[in-house]
């Protein structure tokens, strides 16, 4: 099998006190998109700032195609970069106000010396025309364009210079449905053509839907469940997914009032002192004694590729016999 | 007559680069107990139609014309002081961000208690009680511990339960909420849009809820006006608007949502439907269709005259000259 | 209650950078405030450019004609020695204008990169950059000027380099919290991914976005400056007479108050318009040069 483009191994990033990510994996393939599903305060964003080192993880490691970056130096990061990008969530803090949409999108190649600035004019209007901005946009100041065109400028400039993996952090989700919509659409299309693998951060389980390969959900630091996107929206197996997914708007009053929603008590604890055991077994409607002890590990039940943590996913090897009628299905 | 009567209000700004068209000639009607919508992308003037109700819109370059009637009563006219009656008890707003409309150096039962000394002249114990009924209300547990805390001790979706407090503790007539969840976590937006029909149902509110989200429209209003470009583009009771949308707009807005797309079925090179073009510059208002540039069903006529709201069924009104014809699903 | 309103015009602006600076200078000029500190501050600077090579000498005695009220032969009357008040307010603006540009940009040639720096370095620069910054500002300003005038002597360069670093803990403060800012921005952050070197950040990304608050600063600034120079030369540790400064006629006024108060009139007044003009032309900056502000 191919070496996986990023593989992440009990990444922990505490910031002070607070456990932002608290031992995490997972690993994306070639070509591969990976959707980071998590609510505020779920720690994804952490994830894909220790990925690109803009932040240095506690422990873990952090290997890209292959080689082991967590504790390589800035100096010897430098050329892996070329082959790792990022795409933000805001549009309007993403690019220098004092760049010119030329300036912001041959960066990365003059920094990186593929090529002389003289050349590099050429390479910036076909990778503008590629993310559907007209060239003349070349000299406007980022200020001039709207929310969904400087998104696509953001894209242009993580993509110019055909990296292996692109982090995307909630890039559309600052958009309008209409906006949102054709960035959507211009990222499967980029990403099919290219081929680039993607690690799609959001709290929007329908975009990770409509594009993503495979999902992995977190909650407080950890994931909680990870799988093909078909079978885990077909049967999420861990309470959490099952309620963020019914909880998930509808746009059908039909489905949206019928439907029964599960709906979580209290708030997500602080990350500051996340409980014992199960993280999730304060808002949990099926927690029992074990959950509140032993921290159940991602396991799945048929040995494939769908684990979830949750003691009830394998009720025969849960810490305690069996709980009477407590199953996953309800 | 209904509780709310808005009539032909049109809705400018004075601006350093010219007269902004925020709002033209909207009408709309509110009954006694009914959740409307108000819906649209950022900049249709959802937000300035209902802030023209309490009249919270900037004084010196506002321009508004038209008749906002309650209860029969002209309010555009109102003297200040009488209004500032109407703020608040007859008519009171939940903002989008709960955290920058809680005072931060007061407990939240003080500032219930405030509203209430203020309008409804309750002595300080009877305030406080009030408080306490109001929190247990919007699903606040713990109430009575909870009123001695202060904003920065609860969380997000706490402190948008606490605004809906303050917001009903007169018992207003109607309730405006602008993007009331959009600051939320799905789990916990799922809890409030709860409160808010709760409240209609036990108190009878009427509620304007602004929204750019149809999936929250889905859920929770009674019916939908979907706004373009200032303008009223469709209305309609909320099954029939999804069952059978008649504005290319509307029909445009639910194709672009990505769950359409994975609910038009799994695999191949899944798209979503994208609205070409840009919302025309509030600056101009030309007597043509605004929508006609983006429009994959305009025609000449579009450009010749603006089409005004015709009634197509009983409570289902569109302003399109070729509205979509009522086999066509979103 | 929080303000609910802020109406998104949505307008997307083009234009060349031609284009930008017209629409910049338009948006100025509907300002009446700002457009008159202008006017005050292009008069301070003809007074202080074109003045000298006009009016006469300014040290030049005419006992014939000590405290002469104003007349034709001298606009602003003469002084206890019999020199032409004008001639003396043309240098003393040019004494006061170098005092104000050169200690403003003594602070900001000095205090930018140390903010700059202490900014970007938070965790082994900051503290110990916040410390200095900290006895600077309990370092009584005059006690630092009598001290140096007792080292170097009463003089102009004295005055540049007291008012210099009186200003310093001002221009390293605006420029750390301007750093602090913008190094949170996603753009830094994007710069930082691509493997940017942390001379280039500084450079390129960090310093031209924290020019517009620097450009105010040095706005306000200046008139401190100009105050600070006639209050050193008023006190005698700044420029020594026989040349004018409008501090220095203001010592003298004092003596003949009853006499001639048009020697403490013309001083004193142009120190306020100078200060008034430079206050207001700062704040129409500071509103106009904001590029979110969407110019």
């Amino acid at each position: 099998m191919n070496e996986p483009v990023l593989r992440i191994d009990s990444l922990v990033k505490h910031y002070g006190q607070v456990r932002a990510v608290d031992g995490l994996s997972l690993t994306i393939g070639q070509g591969e998109v990976l959707g980071l599903v998590g609510e505020s305060g779920s720690g994804k964003s952490t994830v894909g700032k220790c990925v690109l080192r803009l932040t240095e993880p506690t422990s873990g490691t952090i290997t890209l195609g292959g080689r082991d970056v967590t504790h390589l130096s800035r100096r010897a990061m430098r050329p892996l970069r070329r082959d790792v990008h990022m795409v933000f969530q805001d549009p309007y803090s993403s690019l220098n106000p004092r760049f010119s949409i030329e300036q912001i999108v041959s960066e990365p190649l003059l920094r990186h010396k593929v090529m002389r600035r003289r050349e590099a004019g050429e390479r910036v209007a076909a990778m503008l025309e590629k993310v559907g901005l007209r060239t003349e946009m070349m000299s406007r100041l980022p200020h001039e364009l709207s929310g969904g065109q400087r998104q696509r400028v953001g894209l242009a400039r993580a993509l110019v210079l055909e990296p292996k993996l692109v982090v995307a952090d909630e890039p559309v989700s600052a958009l309008d449905v209409s906006v949102q919509a054709s960035v959507l659409n211009l990222i499967t299309d980029l990403q099919r053509d290219m081929g680039f693998s993607c690690l799609f951060i959001t709290h929007d389980l329908s975009v990770v839907e409509f594009l993503a390969d495979r999902i992995a959900v977190m909650y407080l630091g950890k994931i909680v469940e990870t799988g093909p996107t078909a079978e885990l929206f077909a049967g999420p197996r861990h309470p959490y997914t099952q309620a963020l997914l019914s909880a998930a708007p509808v746009p059908d009053p039909a489905r949206a009032r019928e439907r029964r929603r599960i709906v979580l008590g209290g708030d997500v604890p602080s990350p500051l002192d996340p409980p014992a055991g199960c993280r999730f077994h304060t808002r949990c409607p099926l927690a029992f004694d074990a959950c509140r002890t032993v921290d159940p590990a991602l396991t799945d039940p048929r040995d494939g590729d769908h684990p979830a943590a949750c003691h009830l996913v394998t009720p025969e090897r849960r810490p305690d016999a069996a709980v009477p009628g407590r199953t996953l299905e309800y | 007559m209904s509780l709310l009567d808005i009539t032909d209000l049109t809705v400018g700004f004075d601006t350093e680069d010219g007269h902004v068209h925020a709002v033209k000639e909207v009408s709309l009607s509110l009954e006694e107990g009914e959740i409307l919508a108000l819906c649209g992308e950022s900049g249709c003037g959802k937000t300035v139609t209902a802030m023209s109700v309490p009249r919270l819109l900037p004084p010196r370059t506002t321009r508004l014309t038209g008749s906002i009637r309650l209860d029969g009563r002209e309010l555009t006219t109102l003297p200040e002081p009488q209004m500032r009656q109407v703020r608040g008890k007859e008519v009171s707003v939940v903002f989008q961000e709960p955290m920058t409309s809680l005072n931060p150096s007061f407990t939240v039962g003080f500032q219930i208690a405030e509203v209430l000394r203020r309008h409804e002249n309750l002595s300080r114990g009877a305030a406080r009680r009030r408080a306490v009924e109001l929190l247990e209300l919007v699903g606040i547990p713990a109430p009575a511990q909870r009123i001695k805390e202060y904003p920065h001790q609860l969380s997000g979706g706490m402190r948008q339960r606490v605004m809906i407090a303050i917001a009903v503790a007169c018992s207003p007539r109607v309730l405006i909420a602008d993007e009331p969840t959009t600051a939320l976590d799905v789990t916990i937006q799922a809890g409030v849009l709860d409160v808010f029909r709760d409240l209609r149902d036990r108190l009878g509110t009427a509620i304007i809820l602004i929204t750019h989200d149809l999936g929250v429209v889905a859920d929770i209003a009674d019916r939908a006006v979907i706004m373009y470009a200032g303008r009223a583009a469709e209305q309609a009771p909320v099954e029939e608007l999804f069952a059978r949308p008649l504005h290319p707009y509307t029909l445009g807005l639910m194709k672009a949502l990505p769950a359409a797309a994975v609910a038009a079925g799994p695999g191949g090179r899944r798209r979503l439907a994208e609205i070409p073009g840009m919302v025309p510059s509030p600056l101009a208002d030309p007597a043509e269709c605004a929508f006609h540039a983006r429009c994959p069903s305009g025609q000449d006529d579009c450009l010749a005259a603006r089409p005004s709201l015709v009634r197509h069924g009983p409570a289902h009104l569109a302003a399109c000259f070729h509205p979509a014809r009522s086999g066509e699903q979103p | 209650m929080a303000d609910p309103m802020t109406v998104s015009v949505g307008a997307i602006r083009v234009g060349s950078p031609a284009e930008r600076r017209r629409r910049l200078w338009r948006r100025f000029r509907r300002r009446p405030m700002p457009m008159a500190g202008l006017v005050l501050v292009a008069g301070f600077l003809l007074l202080a450019l074109v003045g000298p090579l006009v009016t006469g000498d300014p040290i030049i005695q005419d006992y014939a004609a000590t405290l002469a009220p104003p007349s034709a032969a001298h606009p602003m009357g003469t002084d206890d020695l019999g020199r032409d008040v004008l001639a003396r307010i043309a240098s003393g603006a040019r004494v006061s204008l170098q005092a104000g540009v050169l200690s403003t940009l003594l602070a900001m040639v000095a205090g930018i990169p140390i903010g700059l720096l202490a900014g970007f370095y938070r965790r082994w620069l900051d503290p110990l950059v916040g410390r200095l910054v900290d006895v600077t500002l309990a370092f009584p300003f005059l006690v630092f000027a009598v001290g140096l005038a007792a080292i170097i002597g009463p003089s102009l360069t004295g005055v540049v380099l007291a008012l210099g670093f009186a200003q310093l803990p001002a221009v390293i403060r605006i420029t750390r919290g301007e750093v602090l800012a913008i190094k949170e921005m996603d753009y830094v952050s994007a710069a930082i991914a691509d493997g940017a070197a942390d001379g280039h950040i500084l450079l390129r990304y960090v310093l031209p976005n924290c020019a517009g608050p620097l450009i105010v600063q040095a706005t306000v600034a200046i008139p401190t400056a100009i105050i600070g120079e006639a209050t050193l030369s008023f006190l005698g540790l700044g420029v020594q007479p026989p040349t004018p400064s409008w501090g220095v006629m203001l010592t003298v006024a004092q003596q003949y108050l009853d006499v001639a108060p048009w020697l403490a009139i013309w001083p004193g007044l142009l120190i306020a318009l100078a200060t008034l003009g430079f206050n207001l032309l700062g704040d129409g900056l500071r509103d106009v040069l904001d590029p979110r502000s969407g110019l």
